[in-house]
């Protein structure tokens, strides 16, 4: 055992002891139990943090409201501390002692392949609220964030038409960098451009000076960035402190949704152009209301509300209209009730459940990042799932559990 | 021609970070002969240092070059009195209870800042060789790291105190009886290496996220370097910097970085099993 897992499991242990207290100490008998597993500590924080502010508001508001079925809904929430073991760990300790009615969670694709398995099997219904490369097809699992046919194909086109038609992809070395480049290369492929080469990066990595020196080399006419985390960010950092950035520009599925943007000083990110279901600046009155309700609760100084903190709000929203429909926190009665193509008026706009794929239909934005804030470019309403939904149809084969990988 | 110097002063930058990242632990292991593990920690420290003096307002130079080894040097000045001066001689000792300074530093860093990663932008801006762009500041290392050997040379060749540290550390009985106190040596020797740790970190801080577990990545290339290097802690650094540095950035230019620390691995594995004294084991015999 080397010193980092030590660490790792000591601290581990001590929280595992905390949370196990927190579960059985604190909620009443009858209350409906809600299950977060996201990483609020480690390389990852930056992501799980503002989606454990978003759900817990969630719950609170739900409560305020009167709570599910005439009950109290009750957050446990799980510090996964950016380590995959922990996720088995407690993806097992809310379906077996804690008994959830449903997990909310997992950040990275990774995380995700680590805790759908234990639910799947262990009966607990699982929703997964964050941004992905699309594909997962499982019953008892709902994947509520949008996905490279709603993001990646808007933003493509939309950069090689601005900048040029010769990319080069930078990405994290797992399993959404790989296949959402997969996704940028098809894109790319159908707006006659070609992709100059793809290079993965493991997640702590954090001299990336030879990289740079080789995509100046290439003279690509813009980056595509699926970098993640927190050591990353160092990417961008010396990507400005080389003076590339007024050289190449550069779009991403991934920067923002940590808040890079303020993390990084302007001269290090603006310009560069991005697609998500939210971005804190959509004017819908529903959004108004959100960002009051979120603001008196965590501070009116709070950096931004990232995309996948609106993710999670919206995926318990979905589930708590669901329960609502079905009367009953009973999994397949939800699962019926979700597949039924129950709708939510969103912050983000109207998100309706696609039955088939288990995914979601929502609206996209394309943005540039500009002095710390996002700005949207443009607003395509109402985008089908459609990369997932053409291979997965969980109507007509309920048993199918997979997750599909396009082929380029 | 304009992509052989931009590999030329990547390779350069690569070599400049190993001897940074080294310096301080070839004074404490290369001379005292205590097997430091908390290394990687006393970087973790000066990186925090460089960030917490720029974010109250300190220019970010001073704040590396200056604050950071002030405060890991002190660090190091309670740590040899409380826990390393009881162990001299005892190198399994030291380094177990060293490796117990690192879990504690993690420790306490991790509950007082938290496990987020933090940093600072990258002072100064890029210039350009022929079609490429090259941070200034990754200049700026490379000299560092020169000028760093230059004054740890000058100070061990040419000052008193050098000849005195030498004299200590290879007969601490004889030293005695000429009336110098070994136990200050070894205190005085302890900081400045710990101090030259800290300027590691603080310099490191703009370029690599900050966080309380960032020593680890650190450790073991240091380790590699200095014992790779051998006995002479000069000539030995630099040598075992320069030769892994270059197959380092060379196998990250060609294949990826995940690559290039392998390849540097596996150098390393295979000098040491070909010079198992390591670099000044065989060349530069009795050099500094």
């Amino acid at each position: 055992m080397d010193r980092r897992k030590f660490i790792q499991t000591t601290a581990g242990g001590i929280a595992a002891g905390t949370a196990g207290m927190y579960g059985s100490s604190a909620l009443a008998a009858d209350d409906i139990k809600v299950g977060s597993i996201h990483d609020l500590s480690g390389g990852l924080d930056i992501y799980g943090k503002p989606m454990v502010d978003a759900l817990t508001l969630a719950i609170e508001e739900q409560n305020a409201a009167g709570g599910l079925l005439g009950k109290k809904v009750a957050l446990i929430n799980y510090d996964s501390q950016s380590n995959m073991q922990k996720y088995t760990e407690y993806a097992q300790m809310a379906a077996l002692k804690d008994k959830v009615a449903v997990v909310h969670g997992g950040i990275t694709s990774a995380s995700r392949e680590v805790i759908r398995p234990v639910l799947t099997k262990n009966k607990t219904l699982y929703f997964y609220n964050t941004q992905y490369e699309g594909g997962v097809c499982d019953r008892n699992t709902f994947c509520t964030g949008v996905t490279p046919a709603q993001t990646v194909q808007k933003l493509i086109p939309y950069s090689m038409k601005k900048w040029g038609k010769k990319v080069y992809i930078v990405a994290a070395d797992y399993n959404y960098g790989q296949i959402t480049s997969e996704w940028v290369k098809k894109y790319v492929a159908e707006g006659g451009g070609s992709v100059q080469a793809v290079e993965f990066f493991p997640l702590d990595v954090t001299n990336f000076g030879p990289t740079i020196a080789k995509i100046e080399a290439a003279k690509p006419d813009f980056v595509m960035s699926a970098l993640v985390g927190g050591a990353h960010m160092s990417f961008y950092r010396q990507w400005g402190a080389a003076g590339m950035l007024k050289k190449i520009p550069m779009a991403s599925s991934t920067f923002s949704v940590g808040n890079e943007q303020i993390v990084l000083a302007p001269e290090e990110c603006n310009g560069m152009v991005l697609s998500y279901n939210y971005f804190q600046k959509i004017a819908t009155p529903e959004n108004k209301t959100f960002l009051a309700a979120f603001q008196k609760r965590f501070g009116a100084d709070y950096p931004n509300v990232t995309e996948l903190a609106m993710g999670t709000y919206q995926g318990f929203k979905l589930w708590a209209e669901a329960v609502k429909k079905a009367g009953s926190i009973d999994r397949m009665k939800v699962i019926e009730a979700m597949e039924s193509g129950i709708s939510i008026a969103a912050p983000s706009g109207k998100v309706t459940v696609d039955g088939a794929s288990h995914h979601c239909i929502l609206d996209v934005s394309l943005a540039e990042v500009k002095n710390k804030k996002l700005d949207i470019l443009q607003t395509f309403s109402q985008q089908a799932p459609s990369d997932t939904s053409s291979v997965c149809n969980l109507k007509k084969n309920p048993a199918e559990n997979k997750q599909f990988v396009i082929k380029v | 021609m304009d992509l052989a110097l931009i590999v030329s002063v990547q390779v350069l930058y690569a070599i400049a970070t190993l001897v940074i990242i080294s310096s301080g632990l070839a004074v404490i292991f290369g001379m005292m002969r205590v097997i430091n593990l908390a290394h990687g920690e006393f970087l973790m420290l000066g990186a925090y240092s460089a960030i917490f003096a720029t974010k109250a307002g300190v220019n970010i130079w001073v704040a590396m070059l200056v604050v950071a080894p002030i405060c890991v040097g002190l660090f190091g000045i309670v740590v040899e009195r409380l826990i390393i001066r009881h162990l001299y001689g005892r190198m399994v000792d030291t380094m177990l209870a060293t490796w117990g300074l690192s879990l504690l530093c993690v420790g306490l860093v991790t509950s007082l800042i938290g496990n987020t990663t933090s940093g600072v932008s990258t002072p100064e801006g890029s210039f350009s060789i022929g079609a490429y762009s090259v941070s200034l500041y990754t200049m700026a290392l490379i000299v560092i790291a020169v000028l760093l050997l230059l004054a740890i040379r000058w100070v061990l060749r040419s000052t008193d105190w050098g000849l005195i540290a030498r004299g200590t550390m290879q007969n601490p009985g004889m030293a005695d009886v000429l009336g110098i106190s070994p136990t200050r040596v070894y205190s005085i020797t302890f900081a400045v290496g710990a101090a030259l740790s800290g300027l590691a970190g603080g310099l490191l801080a703009p370029v690599s996220g900050v966080v309380p577990t960032m020593g680890g990545s650190f450790i073991a290339k240091a380790f590699i370097t200095v014992i790779g290097g051998g006995s002479s802690i000069l000539a030995g650094t630099v040598s075992a910097s320069a030769l892994f540095g270059l197959i380092n950035q060379l196998a990250t230019f060609i294949t990826t970085p995940v690559f290039g620390e392998v390849a540097l691995f596996i150098a390393a594995v295979v000098m040491l099993r070909m010079l198992p004294q390591g670099i000044t084991g065989r060349f530069f015999k009795g050099s500094l």
